[in-house]
Formats: structure tokens, sequence, C-alpha cells
């Protein structure tokens, strides 16, 4: 294949990607909303412990422990806080203070309010698609 | 093919041992991995899960990535005949990725976090990182400005090394409050990074396995032909716009998971391919397979073979709402890092340390029988993997009858069955290291030096 060919090619790819990838930067799936102090705090606390390598949100994640995007609606923050608290046979306790459980609380409770992630509730279309 | 020979120790035997050594560290946690699954609870107060599983998943990042940076510098200087532009961005580069390593292990085994999927460690540390890519980068440019011509797989090094430094850089937006702020946002970016993030580092890899393949058959016809310049811009084009089939269920843009799906099926041409040449890959295979960098590449087309099609389904978005969150997604991780991305990283050890690896006949056995163990028992893991994802698949669609933790001590006989197999794989796969663990402690002769 000529030189020339290759870097047109080449060329067209990159900017092809470079115009979808800074499109999707200037139009986010959701418009940034006002920041939430706690659930931001809260976030911060998930990542710091690494909740993700055993939990999921949004199916993505490690498969030790359950998926978590909807559970604050599932359950309830009393019953969260209650297993934070005392950890389980596999999770060990965390020893988060009062302000950081309710931190991780604000957190669970913005994921819950961004969708469902439960796959029963997805629509599956004839030509392979999905509807959320 | 061969540069001349020096007594200097090269600087990438030093980027192989260090990616050896992140193999059998990453093993070695990922057994212990395995193990909190079978055993609930096991060392939980002491080195519970989330530091483990990080620590599993970085080792075998580095080990990836360095194993696959070794083989590129040497491959690029065998090629070309010429010497990289400089040993010292080299050695730079090197104690960088050193530095980073020793910190994020270190603060894995201290607790300390703060970053996201694949890089958990606190971002700062990133840097290293980062700082380590940009000089590959000026160092494989300045050194291809040199080449009298540029085959695919020169393009593919190119491609790989461009676009890991572009996704690493997009992997860390979520410190800006503007991604931040909503999950999904975040979400949709950080798996938009990981998946071409990933694309690029199979670029340096298949680049140097097409460069492998056309030296042990002798001749360069393949990497200026046209289908092998057709197959890596379908691979582009995947590595570029099909990130959005990890994030099928998420509720973001439709346009995204459209277009991924489209893309995604072009990977049927690469499937039909390899079916297509099965017959003429057997004949090549048994000519070459007393060869051992030849007997991984072979396994590797077989597991490119499983995991492409297992990839293929899981990309259709019906199929993939069962699929997403279970094992079935980890059996493809494991199937593309370790049957795929080992595979060939080891073929090229053992290509390009062969002159320094001498078997006895007893050597030989141990290494042929470790061989025929690592695959066959990668082979049970890979199946239990999917059977589990199978079972949590059903438990998805069903999960109001059996809580979570009931259902994980239904699954726990297969746990079992999966750590067993993963310790016959990791026993394989250390056996294999060990003649070229000798290899780079020898100090005489390497048969790819560049030092100036």
């Amino acid at each position: 294949m000529a030189y020339r060919q290759v870097v047109i090619l080449f060329s067209i790819l990159v900017a092809s990607f470079l115009i979808y990838s800074f499109y999707l930067y200037n139009n986010l799936p959701f418009k940034p909303s006002v920041i939430n102090k706690e659930s931001l705090n809260g976030k911060d606390i998930w990542q710091e412990k690494n909740c993700n390598a055993c939990h999921q949100i949004y199916g993505l994640g490690g498969f030790l422990g359950p998926d978590l995007t909807n559970v604050y609606s599932l359950k309830s923050p009393e019953y969260i806080k209650a297993f934070i608290i005392s950890g389980t046979a596999v999770m060990p306790k965390f020893n988060l203070t009062n302000n950081e459980i309710n931190s991780l609380l604000a957190y669970l409770k913005s994921v819950d309010a961004s969708g469902n992630a439960d796959p029963k509730k997805i629509t599956l279309n004839i030509n392979g698609t999905i509807s959320n | 093919m061969e540069l001349s020979q020096t007594n200097n120790k090269s600087l990438s035997t030093n980027f192989f041992a260090l990616a050896i050594t992140m193999l059998i560290l990453g093993i070695s946690f990922g057994l212990l991995g395995a193990l909190q699954y079978a055993i609930p609870g096991f060392l939980k107060e002491v080195f519970s899960f989330e530091k483990v599983r990080p620590l599993h998943v970085s080792s075998v990042v580095f080990w990836i990535i360095l194993a696959a940076i070794g083989s590129v510098i040497v491959y690029l200087q065998e090629f070309g005949q010429i010497k990289i532009y400089s040993n010292k961005l080299l050695r730079i580069q090197f104690y960088l990725f050193v530095v980073s390593i020793i910190l994020i292990i270190s603060s894995y085994f201290l607790g300390r976090f703060g970053g996201k999927e694949y890089w958990e460690f606190p971002p700062i540390i990133s840097i290293f990182i980062l700082l380590a890519w940009i000089l590959f980068l000026v160092n494989f440019l300045k050194t291809i400005k040199r080449l009298k011509y540029m085959p695919v797989f020169v393009w593919m090094w190119l491609t790989g090394i461009v676009f890991f430094l572009f996704t690493f850089l997009e992997s860390y937006l979520w410190l800006l409050p503007y991604f931040k702020t909503n999950i999904v946002n975040d979400m949709t970016i950080q798996w938009k990074a990981n998946g071409s993030m990933v694309g690029s580092w199979n670029m340096l890899i298949y680049g140097s396995s097409i460069y492998l393949m056309d030296k042990i058959s002798g001749d360069q016809k393949y990497s200026n032909s046209k289908i092998a310049y057709a197959l890596f811009f379908l691979g582009l084009i995947n590595l570029l716009f099909n990130w959005g089939h990890h994030i099928y269920t998420l509720p973001t843009h439709g346009y995204i998971k459209h277009i991924s799906y489209v893309v995604s099926m072009t990977e049927f041409i690469i499937l039909g391919k390899i079916i297509y040449q099965w017959k003429a890959s057997l004949s090549v295979a048994k000519k070459h397979f007393h060869l051992l960098s030849y007997r991984f590449l072979a396994a590797a087309d077989v597991w490119l073979f499983l995991n492409l099609f297992l990839a293929i389904l899981m990309s259709i978005p019906v199929l993939n709402v069962f699929t997403h969150g279970t094992h079935i997604t980890v059996a493809h991780v494991m199937g593309t890092t370790i049957g795929i991305n080992t595979f060939l990283l080891l073929a090229f050890c053992f290509d390009i340390f062969k002159d320094k690896i001498t078997l006895t006949n007893k050597w030989k056995s141990i290494v042929n029988t470790s061989f025929w163990i690592t695959n066959i028992s990668f082979l049970f893991f890979w199946c239990t993997l999917i059977l589990i994802g199978i079972l949590k698949a059903k438990w998805q669609m069903n999960q109001t009858i059996v809580s979570f933790s009931s259902f994980m001590i239904q699954l726990q006989p297969l746990f079992y069955v999966f750590f067993f197999s993963g310790f016959c794989l990791s026993i394989g796969i250390i056996v294999i290291t060990i003649p070229l663990v000798k290899a780079f402690k020898m100090k005489k002769v390497i048969s790819h030096d560049f030092s100036n």
C-alpha cells in the first residue's frame, strides 16, 4: 500500500476520532449539575477506599460484592449504614466516621437517581439494540 | 535481521526483567484474589480484596506495557538496522517506570487509593507514567525518522504509542469538575478512555507479532501487503470507535452505543479471515512448532479465535444485557490478557533471548509439559468463568429469589475449580519463565544491543 494512501487514511481516522471525542466532551449525556458537595465527598471516599474493587456501578467494577447502583432505593440508608459499620463475612470494617458514612450515602443516592441498572428493566429490540 | 552483538548489558533486558517480575507478582496476587473468592473472608482484616485486586490488575498491566515496550525497542532496531535515538531517554524512561511501580505497590499495600480502574492509585503518581510515556514517544519518533520505509507493524507501534498517551490523559479527565459532577458523564468518559487504551497496547503487541511472523517465515511480504493494511485500519477503527460496548447498559447517549455496535460487528471480518486461513495456519504451525516463540504465537492464535468470538457476542447489545456485570466479562478479560497478550509477549521474549537460552533435554521436556499444562488449565479456567458468568446472568434476571450472599455461597464449588485451574495455570507460566530469568542474569552477549 502506498505510503501516501496510508497517511491520508490514518489522518482521516484520527481526525474523525478527535472530532467525535471533543463533540462528546462538549455534549456530555447530562449537563453538569450543581455540585452537591456531600455527594462529591462521598465519591472521593468511594475511590479512596476502592469500593469499586468489589462492587459495581452499572455492572462495572469487581464481582466479589453486589452491584450498588440502585441499592439506595432498593434497600434503605439505614440498611446500607449497618453494612458499612459492621462489615460482612467478606467485607472488612472500614472504620469510617459518621460524616464519611453520610457522604457515602449521599453519593449512593445520587448514583441511584442517575438511572436504573436492573437488566430485567431493559427492553430488547429485534435489531439487536436495547432501550434503557 | 540481527544487530551486532556487544558485551554491554542491554537496556531492553531491564524492561523484560522488570516485566517478568510484574508478571510473577500479578499471577501471585491473582491467585490470592481467586482464593478470596473460594474462601469468603480469607485475609479480610489484613489484606482484603480491595487491595489484592488492584495489585493484581496493575502488576499485569505493567507486565503487558513493559514487555510491549521492550519488544518494540528491540524489533524496531532489528528491523531498521539502526540504534534507538537516545539510550539516555530510554534509561530515564525505565527508571520512571521503576519509581511509579514502587509508589503504586506501596500505596496499595498501605490502602491508599483515590484513582479509578485501571489506575486506582493516588492520581499524583500517574505523572511518572505520563513522563515515561512521553519519553518513549519522543525516542520512537526520532528513531523512525531514520527508517527507509514504514511497514504495517511500524504504523501499529506508532498508533499504539500515540493513542496510549491520549487515552491515558483522557482517563484523568475525571479530575476536572466538569466531568466529575455527574456519574454517567464520568463513567462514559472513563470507559471511552479505558476501552481505547486496551486497543492501544494491543496495537503495540500485534505489531510486534506481525514482525515476528515475518521474521520466522523469512520474508516481509505480509507486512507490506494490502490485506495487512486493511486489517490494521479495521483494528484502528475498532480501537477508536468500539469502546461503547463497555457501557451499553449505562443511560448515556444512544449514538455511542449504536456506533460501537456497528463498528464491533466489523470484527466478524477478522474472525472470517482466521477461519479462512485455518488450514494454511495449521501447516505453518506444524513446520515451526519446535520453536518456543512460534509455539506461543500459535497458541495465541487459537485463543484469539475463541476470545474474538466471545467478544463479538458480547458486543451485540441484546446479548450484552445478559453478559454485562457477570464473570463472562472476566473470562473475556482473562482470555485476552493471558491467552493473547501474555502468550504473544512470551513468544517475543523467547525470540529475543533465544541466543541466551540453551535448554537441556530435561528442561526442554519441562518447558514442553508446562506449555501444555498452561494451555489446558487455562481452558478449564476460562470455561469455569464462563459457566459462573452464565449462572450470574441467570441470577441477575431472577435476583429477587436468592440474595447475593446466598448466591455466592452456591457458586463456591465453581470458585474452587476456578482457583485450582488458576493455580495450575500459574505454575505452568512460572516454570516457562525460568529459562528467561536465567537468560536475563547472563551478563555475556545479548543479541539485540543498542548501546551507543
